[in-house]
């Protein structure tokens, strides 16, 4: 195999110094934000006793499934023996390790008590999903921090394959985890279902990959170094499939609910007759985060259009965060069945759908942690030399 | 280049040298509560509460908490009781204040305390409800009045 | 304070000079000052507390055991309905087909295998030996994680400041929080604010006692007309059963 040559980007440039700090400022906003909301207390924001998890959160578990999906690449290079997909490990790494950071910001600065990160960290409750991925997150770290240490240190590249089946392994049992935060709660007809773990998987495989491709093709557009049209269809053909099996796990999950009299109602309110939830699962999640994508990927005048795939990758990535809106928010919205054949009233908002209307601050929050990822990124392929000198086909090198 | 080093040397130890006298005099120590009467005395002698009294209350805080023991002795709230009294005036001093029994070393000593973001921070008898409770029962009364009259859906 | 181990002893001893039934209203005997805890003792599983809730005795529109709750626990609205924090609420039901009507209260229900207990991070939602699920605030890190692992939407988020709490159920911002069953009145011998204000108003729906002790009232009770768990089909046991439902 040939050598690969790898060189961190000059970023000197003053784009290059404007991009880090429009980044900056919306990760100040973002604090702003988390400021104003730990300040005066969650009534601020959108979220309430009914809708107790809200757009932080679907920012959060976006990023958290986006970054196990970006590791793919090395995992293909390195499990599956790939070696077209090699020269792509590195940056595969580093963005896996960026959209984590970014999505446990999100999800930490949201606590009722972010004072008490200590407390998260010695207090343990291992019967507790959450618990298991704090210490899922914090292996995904260290193991892929190690798996990029072994590819780019000569002395320990001999064992970048072991490394790479681990930090592999891992993001399985990772994304399993983060799917099961939801798939464990008995009492939400909307999550009650094993199948949600499989169904994380698949998702971050296509959001990952989604991401990735809008990095690389950022970052070889912007410093002006070559991206062949081998490397990227090839890419392109990937997320193609991935999208095709997201598709077929949600139909597959509601068939499944649509088939049980119990989750009729549920089934019921997601499809038909939630409102914002139906609009967000219909044209979000479906239209414009599946068929879309899915029919420009395989359209034939397109095929090398690198434009289309940026629209493509944008796509799916509004269609990750609407899936997220769908599943979090909308399987609160529905009221909890505790009295079935009644109908139910309360002053606590017993059987009723409840209403939810994100607040500027939680999106804030969500979007300077999607710029604390980008950042993470920026800053170390100029520090590090993380991108391939040149990624063009192999005939023309 | 000694010189410089020399001068700096001596720069620093001036300020350090400064600093004390400054500093005394304008924080004063603190002055705190002393509750009085015949007998009064606290559960420990004074120079034991002052170096473990955080920990007197976190080891009873885990016991009350979560094994229902409920002996006064170092019960916080048993503390705020004894310590927490109105001025000459009949006002409380708020947690945050320097003249709250708590607050007065604490700020002196700049150590933060959790304990009032959740706690009363005076007796009982002196908690003035205000009554706000009766507005959250006024409003639950109104949502309740309002389910009843449509008999069903609440908007 | 003049000296506290004596003081409590002399607490105990009150409590043991007056140990047997005492009525503190009509229809509600006080029967578990028969197993009076030493202040000094930990709570053990020999006891289960537990209430029994009759719905037909249960009035629309009586907000008696709400507002006992709300004035114990110094719960305070901030007209904001949505996030502010409830721990008991009036439920109206309406049978779909036949069009009866019911009302009942609705709390956290103590489960034996509490999906709160379970999901919790931190291990800040606990049970207590004697089957009182609470929050230890102290290790409340926010997450919310438990409210929505909750059957029964039992918990409320504290969404703003919390001022002029009452003494003993210190609350605060950023926590989460729920019915405690008046744990620090069934720690001294008495009976939750909710059931006793049920007793008082002479409404009598509410009942509270043992689950464990088969000669308790509310065994009795149970034993003879029986009580139904809300969504028995999650098996999770729960504390608190419905008669009438």
């Amino acid at each position: 195999m040939k050598k690969i040559e790898y060189t961190a980007i000059k970023g000197n440039s003053l784009a290059y110094y404007g991009l880090l700090g429009g980044l900056g400022l919306v990760m100040l906003i973002g604090l702003l934000a988390v400021w104003h909301m730990e300040h005066n207390g969650h009534y601020v924001t959108g979220m309430t006793n009914q809708i107790v998890w809200g757009m932080p959160h679907v920012f959060a578990v976006f990023l958290i499934v986006a970054a196990s999906g970006a590791l793919n690449v090395a995992s293909i290079a390195s499990v599956f023996r790939k070696e077209d997909y090699e020269p792509l490990a590195r940056l595969s790494g580093l963005l896996a390790i960026a959209l984590l950071a970014g999505g446990l910001v999100v999800l930490l600065l949201d606590l009722g008590r972010p004072d008490r990160l200590i407390v998260a960290m010695t207090y343990y409750n291992f019967k507790s999903i959450f618990a298991w991925n704090i210490i899922l997150y914090t292996g995904f770290f260290a193991i892929v921090g190690v798996y990029i240490w072994f590819m780019m240190d000569h002395n320990m590249y001999r064992f970048k394959k072991q490394a790479g089946l681990a930090a592999f392994v891992w993001r399985l049992i990772l994304t399993t985890g983060t799917g099961s935060i939801f798939g464990f709660l008995v009492a939400r007809s909307a999550y009650d279902a094993a199948l949600m773990a499989p169904m994380f998987i698949i998702m971050s495989f296509s959001f990952g990959l989604a991401i990735f491709i809008l990095v690389l093709m950022a970052s070889y557009n912007w410093t002006g170094r070559e991206l062949g049209d081998e490397v990227v269809s090839r890419l392109r053909n990937l997320l193609g499939v991935f999208v095709a099996a997201v598709l077929y796990f949600v139909i597959v999950y509601h068939l499944t609910n649509l088939y049980i009299t119990e989750h009729h109602g549920v089934e019921k309110f997601i499809l038909l007759e939630g409102g914002q939830f139906t609009k967000v699962f219909w044209i979000g999640q479906i239209i414009l985060g599946g068929l879309v994508p899915l029919a420009l990927i395989y359209a034939p005048g397109v095929r090398n259009c690198r434009k289309t795939l940026a629209v493509i990758c944008t796509l799916i990535i509004i269609g990750g965060l609407s899936t997220m809106y769908t599943i979090i928010i909308g399987g609160q919205a529905y009221p909890l069945e505790m009295f079935p054949g009644y109908e139910v009233s309360s002053t606590f908002f017993d059987g009723v759908v409840n209403d939810y209307t994100p607040s500027i601050y939680e999106i804030a929050l969500g979007v300077g942690g999607v710029a604390v990822s980008l950042v993470i990124v920026a800053f170390i392929i100029k520090v590090l030399p993380f991108l391939p000198t040149s990624l063009a086909d192999k005939q023309s090198s | 280049m000694i010189n410089r080093f020399l001068r700096i040397t001596f720069i620093l130890t001036g300020l350090v040298l400064l600093f004390p006298v400054t500093g005394s005099a304008e924080t004063p120590l603190p002055v705190i509560h002393e509750p009085e009467g015949d007998g009064v005395k606290c559960v420990e002698p004074e120079d034991v509460m002052r170096r473990d009294h955080m920990n007197f209350i976190l080891h009873q805080r885990d016991e009350t908490m979560h094994e229902g023991i409920r002996t006064s002795k170092y019960s916080f709230a048993e503390c705020i009781n004894c310590h927490v009294e109105p001025d000459d005036n009949g006002n409380i001093a708020a947690a945050d204040s320097k003249d709250h029994f708590c607050n007065a070393c604490h700020e002196y000593a700049a150590v933060t305390i959790d304990c009032f973001e959740c706690h009363a921070d005076r007796p009982q008898k002196f908690i003035n409800r205000g009554g706000k409770s009766s507005a959250l029962q006024e409003e639950m009364h109104q949502m309740l009045t309002v389910i009843e009259g449509t008999g069903g859906e609440l908007k | 304070m003049s000296d506290c181990v004596n003081q409590s002893r002399r607490s105990f001893l009150e409590k043991s000079a007056v140990v047997g039934a005492i009525t503190i209203a009509p229809g509600i005997l006080l029967h578990q000052v028969a197993n009076a805890k030493p202040d000094d003792q930990p709570v053990s599983d020999t006891v289960r507390w537990g209430m029994l809730i009759n719905t037909n005795n249960c009035e629309q529109g009586c907000t008696d055991c709400i507002d006992a709750c709300n004035t114990e626990h110094g719960l305070v609205g901030n007209n904001r309905p949505q996030s502010d924090t409830q721990y008991i609420r009036k439920v109206t039901l309406r049978d779909k087909m036949t069009g009866h009507e019911l009302s009942l209260p609705l709390m956290c229900q103590h489960c034996e295998t509490a999906p709160c207990v379970d999901v919790c991070p931190t291990g800040a939602s606990f049970q207590r030996k004697d089957g009182i699920a609470l929050v230890d605030k102290h290790i409340c890190i926010g997450c919310r994680y438990c409210m929505m692992a909750c059957p029964y939407k039992a918990r409320s988020f504290v969404h703003e400041a919390v001022n002029n709490q009452t003494l003993s159920a210190p609350r605060g911002k950023g926590t989460v929080e729920s019915c405690t069953m008046c744990v620090h009145r069934v720690d001294k011998d008495q009976i939750p604010a909710c059931v006793e204000a049920c007793g008082k108003g002479k409404h009598d729906a509410m009942m509270f006692g043992d689950l464990n002790d088969p000669n308790s009232e509310i065994s009795k009770e149970l034993e003879k007309h029986g009580g139904k768990q809300i969504r028995a089909d999650l098996q999770l046991n729960t504390a608190v059963r419905y008669q009438g439902l």
